[in-house]
């Protein structure tokens, strides 16, 4: 899954190993696992459950690190960087969106969207605009005001997914964003990521268990039993 | 600032639950502000107490008496510069619960002792001038809403007449205040030349000495040669500093300061823990929230900052309504309907009590705070 030739490789994962530990149990997640992807990209991750999905994507986003190998992310070895300065990364670089989209339920909608500009020095004025036109690029601004409660689940997503985009970072990170959501409301989420894709650039990777939502992605590779592939396994 | 909605926003999740623990903080608060002012009541006059003036009385007690002839024989003893009696009258006015000091004194020896009771020359002149005549503290003239000129009458407990009566006449003639905040404006004083020709026995004798010393490095010494001065004789003598007198006289009540540390501390560490338990409550139940501002970038000591400051803004809104009400009752008046010399919440408490909140805040919160502080977002977001 290495193309050591790409000048354009946004994300380079090489050798890494996860191993959990349980007790004393020690539980392999992934084991010398090699990926790069170009920026741009639209990559969807499948594979069974406990196949290592979301741990690939906690390491590529900087929520958990390696136990072997390394992260590159835009040239940046970012499991040498110290907690507080992954932190300042991570707030910087990637948009995460959820499965359970993990609004505030104290928050409206708004104020959601602007709660990782609480941590630039931008002006409350400022935050604002920004909120509202991550709110509008994902066709919401009718429903700023409003709380994740009074929100359907797809519009949840689309506000979790403006938050994900308000900081304007290099990398989106979804993990299974259409699973909760019926098919409706999860093709329109997929359509707003495509865009995302095709019009502004984004680098996504999506963990996803659906072949569906995997079809919008420009490559879709499989992990199992921690190693890659680009063909399900029987 | 920018984090003070997201502060305040996550204290209104369960707004039941940080209602009724703002109300507990409050309530522990005005009770801290209420007994402050209390215990400042009876401390009054020990802080205003002069470093240098002591207290002569009898060595065996207060109630027993001491020879008006010591005045003099105190004077020549190096180191005084003045000396004043004073006697214990104990009379009531109407009915025992309107209690107030009641003190024969030598005018003159009074205006030379106490600068801190301000006493217009005119009035001074007009207490000289009238036999039966009464200096009153603004408090209790404000207490029993008297005015210059009024007839008081006091029934003796101690002192009877010798004409038999033990209803005592006095003309208020006389006002003082005080140059300071806690000076004790609840005394009634009188003439002793008054006092000592109407009362039926114990003529020459007096209650206890006040003494003024010329340089309070030295009153421990002086106080020696004082005692020394009169050991062997029928009536020995026991000389201590005016605080140490003024103290004496309240822990005959009790110990206040301990009573009062003892409930306040009781009731702190009480809330203490409701205000524990609700931050513990209100990390747990939101670790995936947490985790979450965690991964979009805020820091571990981001995370503490903000469980801390929700601990904080809880306990700050408590204690200050608790501050503020106690302050607004102890300004309503005393409970005991005037008893108290002085009823006051001191400044001093009040920086106390910022200070307590303070306290309470970091105690209460940092438990649940460093719990948040070291969650691991991936094992977080898979709760």
């Amino acid at each position: 899954m290495t193309d050591k030739n790409s000048a354009d490789t946004l994300v380079r994962v090489s050798g890494v190993d996860k191993i959990f530990k349980r007790g004393s149990e020690e539980i392999h997640v992934l084991g010398g696992l090699d990926l790069d992807i170009p920026r741009g990209e639209f990559l969807a991750l499948m594979g069974p459950s406990g196949s290592g999905k979301s741990t690939l994507l906690n390491l590529v986003g900087g929520l958990d690190r390696p136990s072997e190998g390394s992260v590159e992310v835009g040239g940046q070895r970012i499991d040498k960087l110290s907690d507080r300065k992954l932190a300042g990364w991570r707030a910087r670089h990637v948009g995460l969106v959820f499965q359970f989209y993990n609004l505030m339920p104290v928050l409206n909608a708004q104020k959601n969207v602007e709660l990782p500009l609480l941590l630039t020095k931008l002006s409350k004025g400022e935050r604002k605009k920004r909120a509202s036109i991550a709110l509008d690029i994902v066709g919401l601004s009718h429903r700023a005001g409003h709380y994740p409660r009074q929100l359907s689940g797809g519009e949840q997503q689309r506000t979790g997914i403006a938050r994900a985009i308000v900081t304007d970072p290099t990398l989106l990170l979804c993990d299974e964003p259409t699973g909760d959501l019926d098919r409706k409301s999860g093709d329109e989420i997929l359509d707003l990521l495509q865009a995302l894709n095709t019009e502004q650039g984004k680098t996504i990777i999506m963990v996803t268990h659906d072949i569906h939502a995997a079809a919008r992605a420009t490559r879709t590779l499989y992990l199992n039993k921690g190693q890659l592939s680009t063909e399900p396994e029987d | 600032m920018k984090y003070f909605y997201l502060i305040f926003s996550s204290l209104g999740r369960k707004k039941l639950r940080t209602g009724l623990t703002i109300l507990s903080i409050m309530v522990a608060f005005l009770l801290f502000g209420y007994l402050a002012a209390i215990r400042q009541a009876f401390d009054a006059g020990v802080e205003v107490a002069g470093a240098d003036r002591l207290i002569v009385r009898h060595k065996v007690s207060i109630i027993q008496l001491l020879p008006q002839s010591y005045e003099a024989k105190i004077e020549q003893i190096d180191g005084v510069d003045n000396a004043a009696h004073s006697t214990w009258f104990g009379g009531i006015y109407q009915e025992p619960k309107n209690f107030f000091a009641q003190i024969p004194v030598v005018p003159g020896e009074l205006f030379d002792m106490y600068p801190e009771f301000i006493i217009s020359d005119e009035q001074k002149a007009a207490w000289l001038a009238t036999r039966s005549g009464a200096l009153v503290g603004r408090g209790t003239m404000e207490r029993f809403d008297w005015k210059l000129g009024d007839r008081i009458p006091i029934n003796a407990t101690i002192w009877g007449k010798k004409d038999g009566g033990r209803t005592w006449e006095f003309d208020i003639v006389a006002v003082y205040d005080g140059a300071e905040k806690g000076t004790d404006t609840s005394q009634f004083f009188f003439r002793y030349d008054f006092f000592d020709e109407t009362r039926a026995n114990g003529q020459g004798l007096v209650g206890w000495y006040t003494v003024r010393v010329s340089d309070p490095d030295r009153a421990a010494e002086v106080a020696t040669a004082i005692d020394a001065e009169f050991a062997n004789s029928p009536q020995e003598t026991k000389t201590e500093p005016e605080g140490a007198f003024i103290q004496g006289f309240a822990n005959q009540i009790g110990n206040i300061g301990f009573i009062i540390t003892s409930i306040m501390s009781a009731v702190f560490f009480t809330i203490l823990l409701v205000a524990g338990n609700t931050m513990a409550y209100a990390v747990r139940e939101r670790t995936s929230e947490l985790a979450v501002l965690k991964a979009i970038g805020f820091t571990d000591g981001g995370v503490l900052g903000l469980v801390l400051g929700e601990s904080l803004a809880i306990t700050f809104v408590g204690g200050a309504l608790g501050l503020g009400l106690a302050w607004l009752l102890v300004s309503m008046g005393d409970p005991t309907d005037g008893s108290f010399p002085v009823f006051y919440l001191p400044t001093s408490y009040l920086f106390l009590g910022l200070m307590l909140i303070a306290g309470m805040a970091f105690v209460a919160g940092i438990l649940p705070a460093l719990q948040a502080q070291r969650l691991q977002i991936a094992d977080a977001l898979r709760r």
